[in-house]
């Protein structure tokens, strides 16, 4: 009998990343890592007025220059790229790669430079000279949906990509609208809540800029393109169809990729025209982003206005909720811009069973960078609209705000329950998440902190919100690239395991995660297997990594390959050892038969057995590999609770975040620490957003935070120590019960710390602000000046 | 063009190079050492931080001309006779790194931050990374990757 380690089970377990040693030392490879022979420099040229007509462009010095390759204008790039296309099926203004004849953002491409090196290539673009005759720039979103001061796409009268779109209560799918429950609920009403919010726009800012290189091979007529993406199957499709090139023609890889948090989702500008360069000259060529490119060229995230009413009752229970969303989507639709806000609209029941809901949607074009998935993709921006106003009614009723929440929370036994807004919530168990975060913030002693500080004359406020996100993104019916997600599992010749998946990773984890469940599938040690991905070269098929999707999508088509690889083995190790299929155990690197340990074979002997089939068993092919595509049902709907104290400093307004208690429900977990670290990265964004982070354009549509030195990215001074816990409510929608976690922590934060800081100035009568909180605009409230501020009340 | 010798991880380096390069593309795309990473044109990000004469220096704000002399050490000069620098296993060890970009230049200034602060408080950990950003991990993992490395015996 072989003698195994008992190894451990591991899903579940904190196990320690199995990407980090390359990434400790240096050895991984990025984009910018990759250098091919004969690799040329791209650089772009970029507007520097944010509409306009463009009279002339000037590149004869820069053509000239030693070192350059080629230099094209948006004329020349035309004839060798289509416009670019979108994602969703709403209707879209033409869009070129690069501007023909008009620019209608700061940062917009109007020319591309090849050229020997990097510096060569940025000094050639600096030498072109460009003629615009500017426009009026469109930079206020609502004076913008009103055609003032001008129409940037002539075919969208007032600017209006998605016009007053309707969702919930009354509304039919063929858009109808029966307002009597809303307009019920709102003449029922003992107390009415409105207030105009604004969720500001952010940039995603991944530390890795973004990054393409390019390389067609003409004598093989094949593509192979490099890019920093979150989804290399969706750029190869893409680029593929730009290029004229079959799928089969194209290899999209995603290698080390540097952060995305959404904004690695979208197919760009840079990749296409790296793509179209390499193919016209037949050399590999390589694009890297400036942090200053990266803050007009990438795309923004959030920018949304809304108006909220709230109808309730005295005691606090919610008759109705209306919310008017008007999102400023910039200059284009990008691959995924129109959908956005739709979630947004989608999740307006957030965690409350509101009888009446309503919430419509207009999408407004502006002289500004593109917005498109930024972490949390619109489900903050709902939690935010919604918790606010639910804070506010508590306000207003002198309500404990987390008394009113409970007084309305969709309860368990309500499960599976369909929202007015059309979202069917899984599983959840939401006065479970509240009552632990009452208990570990200590509310109550927490309140008499903040009461014992306020008599010392200091501004101290406490916050909480409730949220409730849809992840696991999601059935192909609500994603034009596809729902699913696929994978392929292989037991090798000698036993080890390799596994490939859709989800391309950059920073999850799934190297760990997968590998986690893979070895209790097999009962294998970790360190025998591999997860491979980001390569369409090596993963044949996938979809890719946003919406927090990974583990309930990726995961789930893991287990199932490996389910079926597994069922496979096992009629291997039957035949092998005139044994059943069913009475065999996988444990220990053996398989044996169950009660008769002693029986037991090597995984390697079954796996060699498996690959030199003699005798082949009857009816069996030989081999040990199978793929699963999965697709699941439904999304997942990840919840939690987070509250926050803070503190503002009378004379300067500046706000102090003090404490932070998250507690978060995402279902199954299958490694806790990187769950730890993903929330983490949530909350750090969330905080940010809320006190520090605003993307500002000027009147004249000119981006007014280009770098780091005016865009404040949060540094670890910014933050407390975050105080995690976990609810686990796991969903029926996989196999795995795992809802997703890697956005969860950007949607209670915003909420629970603006409410916070409402708190802290109570005395001054505020019953809003608006993010982001800072000092100046807190201490002109201070100073009496911020009644503006305050609710329409 | 400009005659440069530096040492660079244990080895002498000459160079010819335009005075205008900067140290962290001398490092990158001459010595092809990509460990260092540029994530930013302003100094705030500090992906580029590698150690110059044994101190932390952020290396896009460095020509290479300038550290002509100099003993370079980068990430990839950290482990030495294949044995994980304490940084690098406390990194690992509390989950200090998601995408890993900003990673070696946060190893490389936490290295001189130890130097200066042997058992640093965790505000002066924080202080003390201040120069670097980290996007993923909302520093917490980095901080107590920190502290653990502090207690390592053998630094």
């Amino acid at each position: 009998m072989p003698t195994s380690p008992v190894l451990p089970k591991l899903v579940g377990q904190r196990v320690k990343r199995r990407e980090d040693p390359r990434l400790i030392q240096g050895r991984a490879t990025y984009v910018d890592d990759v250098a091919l022979v004969g690799m040329q420099h791209v650089a772009f040229k970029r507007s520097d007025v944010a509409h306009g007509r463009i009279r002339k462009i000037d590149t004869t010095a820069a053509a000239g220059m030693d070192g350059v390759e080629a230099v094209y204008t948006g004329a020349d790039i035309a004839k060798i790229l289509p416009p670019m296309p979108i994602g969703t099926p709403f209707p879209s203004p033409e869009h070129r790669a690069v501007a023909v004849d008009t620019v209608r953002f700061t940062g917009e491409p109007v020319a591309v430079v090849v050229a020997r090196d990097r510096y060569v290539a940025k000094d050639a673009a600096d030498a072109i000279l460009v003629d615009i005759d500017p426009l009026p720039a469109v930079v206020d979103v609502e004076q913008a949906m009103t055609g003032k001061p001008t129409v940037i796409h002539p075919d969208f009268a007032n600017n209006l990509a998605v016009a007053l779109v309707p969702g919930g209560t009354g509304v039919t799918p063929d858009g109808k609208v029966d307002d009597s429950a809303l307009n019920a609920a709102f003449a029922n009403a003992e107390v009415v809540i409105s207030q105009r919010m604004v969720n500001h726009r952010l940039a995603p800012s991944a530390i890795e800029p973004r990054g393409v290189v390019a390389h067609y091979e003409p004598g093989k007529g094949t593509m192979t393109i490099w890019s920093s993406t979150q989804n290399p199957h969706i750029l190869r499709t893409f680029i593929a169809a730009l290029n004229g090139l079959g799928q089969d023609q194209v290899r999209a890889i995603a290698p080390e990729v540097g952060g995305g948090f959404g904004c690695k989702i979208n197919i760009y500008a840079e990749e296409y025209v790296c793509s179209a360069i390499s193919k016209a000259l037949g050399v590999p060529v390589k694009w890297n982003e400036d942090r200053s490119e990266a803050f007009v060229a990438t795309t923004h995230g959030r920018d949304i206005v809304a108006y909220v009413d709230l109808a309730a009752k005295r005691d606090g229970t919610v008759l109705g909720l209306r919310m008017k969303l008007i999102a400023d989507i910039g200059a284009y639709n990008m691959l995924l811009t129109a959908a956005i806000p739709t979630l947004t609209q989608m999740m307006a029941n957030a965690t409350y069973n509101i009888p009446a809901v309503r919430s419509t949607l207009t999408e407004v074009f502006t002289n500004k960078t593109p917005t498109d998935a930024y972490r949390g993709a619109g489900r903050p921006e709902a939690t935010y609209f919604v918790e606010r106003a639910m804070d506010m009614l508590a306000r207003k009723l002198k309500m404990d705000p987390a008394d009113v929440r409970r007084k309305n929370f969709i309860q368990p036994h309500q499960f599976p329950f369909a929202t007015q807004v059309g979202a069917v919530y899984d599983s959840g168990d939401y006065g479970k998440a509240l009552d632990l975060a009452l208990k570990n913030a200590n509310w109550e002693q927490l309140n008499k902190d903040r009461d014992a500080a306020r008599a010392q004359g200091r501004l101290v406020g406490l916050g909480l919100s409730m949220y409730v996100e849809v992840c696991g993104l999601g059935p192909s019916a609500a994603l034009p690239t596809g729902g699913w997600e696929h994978a392929q599992v292989t037991v090798e010749r000698d036993g080890r395991i390799s596994a490939t998946t859709g989800a391309s990773p950059h920073g999850q984890g799934n190297e760990t995660t997968f590998a986690q469940m893979l070895a209790d599938q097999f009962g294998v040690p970790l360190e025998h297997v591999t997860i491979l991905h980001g390569d369409t070269g090596v993963v044949k098929q996938g979809i890719g990594t946003f919406g927090s999707r990974s583990q309930a999508v990726g995961g789930t088509a893991i287990h199932l390959a490996g389910g079926k690889v597994k069922s496979k083995m096992a009629k291997f190790a039957a035949a092998l050892m005139e044994a059943s299929e069913e009475d065999l155990v996988f444990e220990n690197g053996t398989i044996g038969v169950k009660g008769a340990p002693a029986s037991a074979k090597p995984f390697a002997s079954v796996a060699a057995y498996a690959y030199v089939p003699v005798p082949l068993p009857a009816g069996m092919e030989p081999g040990l590999s199978d793929e699963a595509f999965w697709e699941p049902t439904n999304n997942t709907y990840p919840f939690g609770c987070h509250i926050s104290m803070i503190e503002i400093d009378r004379d300067t307004g500046e706000p102090t975040l003090l404490k932070l208690v998250a507690i978060d429900d995402a279902g199954t977990l299958i490694n806790p620490l990187i769950v730890e670290g993903q929330i983490h990265g949530g909350l750090a964004q969330g905080v940010g957003q809320a006190m520090i982070e605003e993307v500002v354009y000027g009147d004249d549509g000119q981006l007014l935070t280009g770098s780091f030195m005016d865009y404040a990215l949060p540094r670890a001074i910014d933050f407390p120590r975050f105080e995690l816990d976990a609810t686990v409510t796991p969903t029926p929608v996989n196999p795995l019960g795992a809802k997703g976690v890697g956005e969860a922590g950007t949607l209670g934060s915003t909420p629970c710390i603006v409410s916070a800081v409402v708190d802290a100035l109570s005395e001054f009568g505020v019953t809003h602000v608006d993010m982001m909180l800072r000092p100046e605009k807190l201490w002109r409230i201070i100073q009496g000046q911020g009644a503006a501020q305050g609710g329409r009340q | 063009m400009a005659k440069i010798a530096v040492t660079v991880n244990g080895k002498r380096r000459q160079a010819d190079v335009e005075p205008r390069l900067l140290l962290v593309h001398f490092l990158r795309e001459h010595l092809r050492l990509t460990g260092t990473h540029v994530g930013c044109d302003t100094t705030q990000c500090g992906a580029c931080t590698v150690l110059v004469d044994g101190r932390s220096a952020k290396s896009c704000t460095m020509f290479a001309v300038q550290a002509d002399g100099s003993e370079i050490t980068t990430i990839e000069g950290l482990a030495t006779e294949g044995k994980l620098h304490p940084l690098q296993e406390a990194f690992w060890e509390e989950h200090g790194l998601q995408c890993g970009f900003c990673t070696p230049g946060m190893i490389m200034t936490a290295v001189t931050l130890l130097a200066d602060h042997p058992k640093p408080s965790e505000q002066q950990i924080r202080d003390g990374i201040a120069g670097n950003f980290c996007r993923c991990t909302g520093y917490q993992h980095i901080v107590n990757a920190i502290q653990r490395a502090s207690n390592a015996p053998e630094r």
